[in-house]
């Protein structure tokens, strides 16, 4: 058995990629995965405060690509979740400190050890991007129903194909249903005719997961998160379970969605 | 009142994700191709004068445009003829 590199990618900067990495690789590893995560984001590292792990950063990604340290000394373990590792980037190095065939390396190593390596992205195309596509099994590629960010996925799939690891899975974060039903949000649907690519999960618009990242504890350790929820359902569909997509409704009652028109109407 | 019951109701104002992803369409299909607007408009001219040469075409009535589905892109292009009377085939000197 050796593990699945999934790569979180999506072009346009502050789309999700690093929330959706954490709180994926938190359900995977809460549903018994061994798992390890990668901030591929070098010299812009987020992965490890997305994930509450911060303050235990010895060594990085750089340090491993270079020899100075092993792979397991760069490894941070996760207390909540014990199977659940992240390797952070280095912080005041950039993208060209690794390459491409170094990241494969690094992933072959881990496959041995654990179900599934998650590579964060870099926004944008470049060296970063390179490098978090090169050992990718699975892309997935993460947006919001907005025109610059559709059209820089659409984009990042493009490239992703020419480079034959498509098709690339779409996780559609932030979606406001309410925005939605009004016609001023692009639906999934929607997303779907213009992407043309499989749909792996809908994160909805959920204010709880600032809290989670300001308390550094993804929203997938959470129960009762909404948006936990989702991610939860997107990793029991990478594991290949057949997982209904969740109706998007608010929970909110008649009354409360009438009285909040007529404060609308009032405004 | 229609405005007043569109509010209480919550009816589309105008409804701007029909926009965005008209607009989308458009700019991905051009992305896709790297074939600016521009360029597809000379391609036109250069097809209508290759056409033109052996038959009788609806200048004003030639379509070229590039459609997509699914992640497929197609170069479609609608050449009306001018339709000879009788059905007899007429060459333009």
């Amino acid at each position: 058995m050796t593990g699945t590199v999934l790569t979180v990618t999506s072009g346009k900067g502050g789309v999700g990629k690093t929330t959706a990495t954490a709180n994926i690789a938190v359900a995977l590893a809460a549903a018994g995965g061994r798992v390890v995560c990668i901030d591929g984001d070098i010299g812009l590292r987020n992965l490890d405060v997305v994930m509450g792990l911060e303050n235990r950063i010895v060594y990085d990604l750089v340090d491993v690509v270079e020899g100075r340290a092993r792979l397991r000394q760069a490894m941070i373990k996760d207390k909540r979740l014990p199977e659940l590792n992240l390797i952070p980037a280095a912080q005041t190095r950039d993208k060209a400190a690794v390459s491409p065939s170094d990241m494969i390396k690094l992933c072959d190593d881990l496959r041995a050890d654990y179900d599934w390596i998650l590579v964060d992205s870099p926004a944008g195309i470049e060296r970063g991007f390179r490098n978090a596509i090169a050992p990718a099994d699975k892309v997935l590629i993460v947006t919001n129903p907005e025109v610059s960010a559709v059209r820089d996925a659409d984009r990042v799939i493009g490239l992703i194909e020419a480079e034959e690891k498509g098709p690339g899975y779409l996780v559609l974060n932030r979606v406001k249903i309410d925005m939605v039903k009004r016609g001023d949000m692009l639906s999934t649907e929607d997303v779907l005719d213009i992407l043309a690519v499989p749909l792996l999960g809908i994160i909805p618009e959920d204010e709880g997961i600032l809290v989670s990242t300001n308390r550094g504890s993804p929203a997938a350790l959470d129960d009762k998160s909404r948006a936990g929820q989702a991610f939860r359902n997107i990793a029991r569909r990478l594991r290949g379970e057949e997982v209904p997509f969740m109706p998007l409704e608010d929970n909110r009652g008649f009354l409360q969605k009438l009285a909040s028109r007529f404060a609308r109407t009032g405004g | 009142m229609q405005n007043f019951l569109d509010r209480l109701f919550g009816r589309p104002p105008a409804a701007s994700a029909k926009t965005a992803k008209e607009r989308l369409q458009f700019v991905l299909i051009h992305d896709r191709t790297d074939l600016s607007p521009a360029v597809l408009e000379t391609l036109k001219d250069e097809i209508i004068a290759v056409i033109s040469k052996h038959v009788d075409i609806v200048r004003d009535g030639v379509e070229i445009s590039l459609t997509q589905s699914q992640r497929e892109n197609k170069l479609v292009a609608n050449i009306p003829l001018v339709s000879a009377p009788g059905g007899s085939k007429k060459r333009r000197r």
